[in-house]
């Protein structure tokens, strides 16, 4: 798999792309930490620019991406490898460039201004990277179901619209909907199915937020920072990762080029 | 030696190959002709494992094409439009597929004076015009001096130098007992490497034969 | 700063020199090789005015009661320690008592007796002066007292349980108490009155207790200034009170599920002036206050700076400072009784044409995710979402839900 690895990483981290999103994540945690001091309120600030843009990068680059591949793709496949080892030589090629640039992007001037990484830092570093992994899984699959390079552009950015706007809107309404009853325990289920809700509560625990949510508050925290919490959001991270990539890839080993 | 029995392909319940059996000889040039739709190019792709077909086998050299990614190895194809990765180099790009092969290609220094690919060799693929990205690909396929070279529309694209240059490969390729797969639309071409030829209409073979015989068969048909 | 400071101290040393008047008061030593070698032994042979040191060294005892008034003073290294002896260490059962320069400590822990390191009962014109109480579980208990001073003390808990532990200066149906400049951390509450009148606390640092920094109810006419509550799990609480003076003090960093910086319940006609709200879960939380006049505080980096229930009314919040709090207003109702006016607020995005310093444009401050949480507890679990972002700002631009009378009508473009 090196083989291929290589070059796919070689060619990525060449790209424009990556270089401008280490850029941008470089000047908006330079410029936060520089300008604010509330350290909660600056990882705050940043986990909102994080949250948005790494699913909408991942998912939106992830399905160009494999749209103007695929006549190098077809080139690979007829040489004497496996269809799997080409697939994750892709994924891996495209998702760890970006990871290693978001996670320099914020690393890198975190590190300038507090020698050492806070829980929160390590927090945002370690959910943005796992959100980058989704998106790319989410992002393969459907360059890979649609052949229409505008299609495939089109439903990436649904699929976003979806997890970052549309699912809270929902949320929000069935929290409404059913205000007279208690509704903790199912929030908390919607919010362990939306990877991104579930890095956003990950790193407002790690800064103390859930204080400012008075009783949803303490349940969220007694939840998530009890070890079968911290075991179903993992599991429910590792899942939005594996599961795209593992219907993505059958649908890869079957496909007609 | 390229063996196809009853090859069916189906998208759908459109039939784009019906029922097609062939066999690529060695030392045989054969091209593959027929109106845009008529299944040339599902056919090479089904030869090259990019397509799963419905029904039927393909045997290349003895082993099973369509579950053994190993019969690629002694399979050469260059594609009618030639797409890298930007930002790597030529130079990179054939060094890629010699990684992939896990073998080094002795030809691929004497391929690349051939076609005077050296000039470029150290730039992004991005840069490269479209001929000399095909060039790139006509080295690819050729380098390993493969038993199987299937070529999509091989000269198009090329300026008149290295259309020769890759005739003449083809015709070397042939003497060493390749079987040599080739599409085209230029009869003159045709007529010039093919030994044989091979009429898909809406998927299924109409003639089989000598390149004179299908092309008076062409004449009835007008 | 320290001229304001003079005048209470002033009046309390002259009342003092008036009570304690005697011609032939004597000094008395307590030291561990001397006539006396217990502070109990020490105080009961003295007279009425006597003066009692005592001197370095460490003396294991308790129920030091004084019955006449006193001096007991402590010269450099005088240590009271209560260790594995029950009950409290001083108690004054007198007028006119002094007591300064002592190092308390390790006072029995009792879930019955509100056991303390000084105890001033039923008494009138005492002094507690630059004392150090370490572990006093309560460590300055005053009740039923009136003209007392609490001065420069440090008083010094190991954080415990709140079941186990004692409050720093303790108050109760006490008048004109003058508690200023001691520093007290670790208890449960830093400060407490209940049932206190003309209460005057100025310059305290109030940090790291379990509970509340201040905890006062029933108690009208208090003035507090200039101190500090820092990190305490409640942070302030002023309850069942009126007429209170809270100006320039600090409350900061009480941040947890139940913590204010300063909690108002039924409170009315009293005054808020120059105080920094910073870094707390919310700032001020008001429920049932009435007739209140905030202005000139800061509010700064809070989660919420004022969460101002419907049951309050006749507040006026004027001149004030909002600047990077989660939310700024919030509010369980749509009717508003109170009068938002002249603040500046970090999040207003209106403008001046003519240049007067105000903006042009009313500035509503409660968010209309704010108002959902209030309604739909649950709801809180989508703060900083894209999707809450994207409604506050439709409501921002076109305000439909959002209470219509609690706005600010002339805000300031600059902070005050």
């Amino acid at each position: 798999m090196m083989r291929l690895l290589k070059y796919v990483l070689r060619d990525i981290s060449r790209g424009r792309w990556v270089l401008l999103y280490f850029l941008f994540f470089f000047a908006i945690t330079e410029g936060l930490l520089f300008f604010t001091a509330g350290e909660a309120k600056t990882i705050v600030g940043l986990m909102n620019v994080v949250f948005l843009l790494i699913p909408l990068a991942s998912i939106m680059f992830g399905t160009l991406h494999l749209h103007n591949s695929r006549d190098f793709i077809e080139l690979i496949l007829t040489q004497p490898v496996r269809r799997s080892t080409v697939f994750f030589s892709l994924y891996l090629g495209v998702s760890l460039p970006f990871v290693c640039s978001f996670l320099l992007g914020v690393g890198i001037p975190a590190l300038i201004h507090a020698a050492a990484f806070s829980p929160a830092i390590i927090t945002l570093l370690l959910t943005g990277a796992a959100l980058t992994f989704v998106f790319t899984s989410i992002a393969f699959y459907v360059g890979i179901v649609i052949n229409d390079k505008a299609a495939g552009m089109g439903l990436a950015f649904i699929l976003w619209l979806f997890f970052t706007v549309i699912y809270d809107g929902a949320l929000l309404a069935i929290t409404v909907m059913f205000q007279d009853y208690p509704m903790e325990q199912p929030t908390i289920a919607m919010v362990l199915l939306n990877p991104i809700d579930l890095a956003r509560i990950a790193v407002m625990l790690t800064v103390d937020y859930a204080a400012l949510m008075g009783y949803t508050g303490a349940v969220i925290q007694k939840f998530f920072g009890s070890g079968l919490g911290l075991m179903l959001s993992v599991t429910s991270l590792l899942l939005w990762i594996a599961i795209p990539f593992g219907i993505g890839l059958k649908s890869f080993n079957n496909k007609d080029w | 030696m390229i063996v196809i029995d009853h090859l069916t392909k189906r998208f759908g319940k459109q039939t784009v190959l019906n029922n097609v059996s062939l066999e690529f000889r060695p030392g045989t040039v054969t091209a593959v002709i027929g109106p845009n739709g008529s299944g040339k190019s599902t056919l090479m792709k089904c030869i090259l494992g990019l397509v799963k077909p419905t029904e039927g086998s393909v045997v290349i050299n003895g082993r099973n094409a369509l579950t053994d990614v190993r019969c690629h190895a002694d399979v050469g194809y260059m594609a009618q439009i030639a797409r890298y990765p930007d930002n790597l180099r030529a130079s990179e790009v054939i060094d890629m597929v010699k990684g992939l092969r896990e073998r080094t290609a002795d030809v691929s220094d004497t391929l690349i004076n051939a076609f005077d690919l050296k000039p470029h060799l150290n730039k992004p693929m991005r840069t490269l015009s479209g001929g000399t990205r095909q060039k790139v690909g006509a080295i690819i396929a050729l380098m390993f001096s493969p038993h199987s070279l299937l070529l999509d529309e091989p000269t198009a694209g090329l300026d008149p130098v290295a259309s020769q240059q890759m005739k003449d490969q083809i015709e070397a390729a042939k003497s060493r007992g390749a079987s040599v797969i080739i599409t085209s639309h230029i009869v003159a071409e045709i007529e010039e490497l093919a030994d044989r030829a091979v009429f898909l209409h809406e998927g299924m073979v109409i003639h089989e034969g000598s390149v004179s015989s299908v092309r008076e068969q062409l004449e009835v048909l007008r | 700063m320290r001229l304001t400071y003079m005048k209470p101290t002033m009046i309390i040393a002259v009342m003092l020199i008036a009570s304690a008047g005697t011609a032939n008061a004597e000094t008395i030593t307590v030291s561990k090789n001397g006539r006396f070698t217990s502070v109990r032994q020490a105080v009961t042979s003295s007279q009425r005015g006597d003066v009692v040191y005592v001197e370095a060294g460490v003396f294991i005892e308790s129920n030091i009661v004084i019955r006449h008034p006193l001096e007991l003073r402590g010269r450099k290294g005088a240590v009271i320690d209560g260790s594995n002896t029950p009950g409290t260490l001083i108690t004054v059962k007198s007028d006119s008592v002094l007591i300064s320069d002592l190092e308390l400590r390790n006072v029995a822990i009792s879930y019955v007796d509100d056991n303390a390191a000084i105890k001033i009962v039923n008494s009138k014109h005492c002094e507690v002066l630059r004392c150090r109480i370490f572990n006093g579980f309560f460590a300055i208990y005053l009740s039923n007292s009136q003209q007392c001073r609490i001065a420069d003390n440090y008083l010094k808990a190991d954080k415990g349980l709140e079941s186990n532990s004692g409050n720093g200066i303790h108050c109760w149906t006490s008048k004109d108490v003058y508690v200023s400049g001691n520093i007290i951390d670790g208890h449960r509450d830093g400060i407490y009155f209940e049932f206190m009148n003309r209460g005057t606390v100025i310059g305290n640092t109030s940090r790291n207790n379990l509970r509340y920094g201040l905890h006062f109810m029933f108690s009208d006419s208090c003035t507090y200034s200039r101190n500090k509550f820092i990190q305490n799990g409640a942070g302030v609480a002023v309850m069942f009170t009126h007429y209170v003076q809270i100006t320039d003090n600090t409350f900061s960093d009480n941040w947890g599920p139940t913590s204010y910086g300063l909690l108002l319940k039924e409170i009315s006609d009293s005054h808020l002036r120059g105080n920094l709200f910073d870094g707390n879960t919310i700032a001020i939380h008001g429920e049932g206050a009435a007739r209140i006049l905030l202005e000139h505080n800061v509010f700064r980096n809070n989660g919420y700076a004022l969460r101002i229930l419907g049951n309050c009314f006749e507040t006026t919040v004027r001149d004030n400072t909002f600047e990077g709090n989660t939310f700024d207003v919030t509010t369980n109702s749509v009717n508003s009784q109170n009068t938002f006016i002249n603040n500046y607020w970090s999040s207003y995005s209106g403008y001046d044409l003519n240049k007067d310093g105000f903006g042009d444009v009313p500035f509503h401050p409660v968010r209309l995710y704010s108002l959902l949480v209030e309604q739909v507890p649950s709801s809180v679990i989508l703060m900083h979402t894209p999707f809450v972002n994207i409604l506050d700002l439709a409501e921002r631009v076109l305000p439909t839900v959002t209470p219509e009378t609690l706005v600010d009508s002339k805000p300031r473009m600059s902070a005050p």
